[in-house]
């Protein structure tokens, strides 16, 4: 399982990274391994308002369906169009070609709630 | 995120609940039962799960890898969480036509038939499958979480009969091999003649030298077969047909694919389909209840009063119009109005679309059949998704 150096993180199991205004999301090699096989993603479409901590999506596995919360405020500028037709990349490249969005960070977003590669790694230890 | 999962004993249940955060206190007690194989399946790198009571394989790489594998080539499976109960002696014939509700004893040597236990009231305890291995030895097969539930039962309803019911769970280890290249793997490592291996017969053999109880049967939808070995021996057959199918497309399969396989078969699922508030007749399987044998047995008159009565309610297929998956416990609705229940659904590796298996209303299945303007709806977590009925099973191995 690997836990990116220069990524953030949320409790629920995504992570952020953030660029000036913008922030990409996706979910963790922990998520993804966790929920198996992906078959359908459904994110906000561009133009979304997205508020920190609520949910605004789902990611539907062979055995379960997952909330996706965003991990920041902001309005959706991007979707990962190529999930549609290949959702199983957020399983072979959760960091990379797997993301699910981009965010427009509002000016007053607040990332201090964002956990730390170590501290993400902590919480996934809890969770075994 | 924040997962949720279907009912109790749907696999699915086994899923990781790590996502989900705070571990949910109707899980599984903290020490399940570990099979012969745990050592195997950590060594393959499998993702390790708790279903009831056991720890078992939930998946070694991908679960739609896993389903496809068995559809197209062959897949390996750790079964020996189900339980194996002996029911021996001149009486236990007659002992089984009285627990169960199909007819044990008309059954030939060798032979193995699915059947159910049922309560008094006609609600449906386990669905089994009976094999006989002789003529006054039977061996059941429940479900792993009611092994214990039907053992008991048997130990009662045996009272008065001349036989011995004893739960040799612990000594078996069952290793499935299933797929259509499964009988060519496993020729090459048994003495038993396979083509004379009917569906549904069992055999005593060798695989690699070890001594196996060999069934064709299996929950699939593929041609397959069924061993049964000493728990100590397990981890060398398992071997052997792992290495003898490497070269075949054979791959170790675990739970998730397991319930993608018999639900696109249309096989039912105990805690899903089958239940004690159903009875067979419920579940379109009224066909198990055989009312002409010999003395009484445990629900018959519930049963004969329900097999006569019209339906309450139709197991039926459903083909989801939306790629958001129909689950375990969703309405059904008709014209917004909740007429049935899910009781399995996935997504259909082989159909590529959401499939799902529901209990609904006897008007609405028939006329859902003919309805052509999207009344026929599951309500997926708060928005309805459009649904269509069709017949069981969604898949038919091609012959």
């Amino acid at each position: 399982m690997t836990i990116p150096d220069e990524l953030r993180y949320t409790a629920e199991h995504e992570w952020v990274s953030i660029s000036g205004t913008v922030a990409s999301v996706g979910i963790t090699d922990y998520a993804q391994q966790a929920l198996g096989d992906v078959v359908y993603v459904s994110v906000p479409e561009p133009g979304s308002r997205v508020t920190a901590g609520e949910p605004c999506g789902e990611v539907e596995s062979t055995k379960s369906v997952s909330d996706i919360y965003s991990p920041v405020d902001g309005e959706v500028t991007e979707v990962n169009e190529d999930l549609e037709d290949d959702p199983a990349l957020v399983n072979t490249d959760p960091y990379g070609a797997g993301w699910l969005m981009r965010i427009r960070l509002d000016p007053d977003s607040d990332d201090s709630g964002l956990l730390t590669p170590d501290e993400y790694a902590a919480l996934t230890k809890e969770s075994e | 995120m924040s997962t949720s999962e279907p009912g109790p004993a749907d696999p699915a249940a086994a899923a990781p609940d790590a996502v989900a955060g705070a571990p949910d206190p109707a899980a599984e007690p903290a020490a399940p039962r570990a099979t012969p194989l745990r050592a195997v399946h950590e060594s393959l790198g499998a993702s390790m799960t708790a279903f009831a009571g056991w720890l078992m394989p939930l998946r070694y790489r991908s679960e739609i890898a896993e389903h496809q594998a068995v559809r197209n080539a062959a897949g390996l499976f750790d079964l020996s969480h189900m339980g194996e109960i002996a029911v021996t002696g001149p009486g236990a014939g007659a002992a089984l036509d009285y627990a169960l509700v199909g007819s044990m004893s008309a059954l030939a040597p060798g032979r193995a038939r699915y059947t159910m236990i049922c309560a008094p009231d006609g609600g449906v305890l386990d669905d089994l499958i009976v094999y006989r291995l002789a003529d006054a030895e039977y061996l059941v097969i429940p479900n792993a979480a009611n092994t214990a539930v039907v053992a008991a039962a048997l130990h009662d309803r045996a009272a008065g009969h001349d036989a011995k019911v004893d739960d040799q769970t612990a000594e078996y280890a069952l290793i499935a091999i299933q797929g259509p290249h499964a009988a060519r793997i496993l020729a090459q490592l048994t003495d038993i003649s396979l083509d004379g291996v009917k569906y549904y017969a069992s055999h005593r053999g060798t695989v690699s030298g070890r001594p196996i109880l060999l069934a064709r049967t299996g929950y699939t939808g593929e041609d397959g077969f069924e061993l049964f070995t000493a728990a100590a021996d397990a981890e060398a057959v398992w071997t052997a047909l792992a290495e003898a199918g490497a070269d075949d497309g054979l791959v170790p399969a675990g739970l998730a694919a397991r319930d993608t396989l018999r639900l696109e078969a249309g096989m039912p699922l105990y805690g899903n389909e089958l239940s004690a508030q159903v009875t067979p007749f419920d579940a379109g399987l009224g066909r198990v209840v055989v009312f002409d044998k010999p003395g009484d047995f445990v629900g018959r008159a519930a049963l004969a009063e329900r097999g006569q009565a019209p339906a309450r309610m139709v197991l039926a297929g459903l083909i989801a119009g939306s790629r958001r998956v129909p689950r375990h416990g969703y309405p059904v609705t008709w014209d917004g109005v909740s007429r049935g229940t899910v009781t399995s659904g996935a997504p259909s590796p082989t159909l590529a679309v959401p499939i799902a298996m529901a209990y609904l209303d006897p008007e609405v299945a028939t006329r859902a059949r003919g309805d052509t303007e999207g009344r026929l709806a599951v309500d997926v977590r708060g928005k309805p998704e459009p649904a269509t009925i069709t017949d069981l099973p969604f898949y038919r191995r091609p012959r």
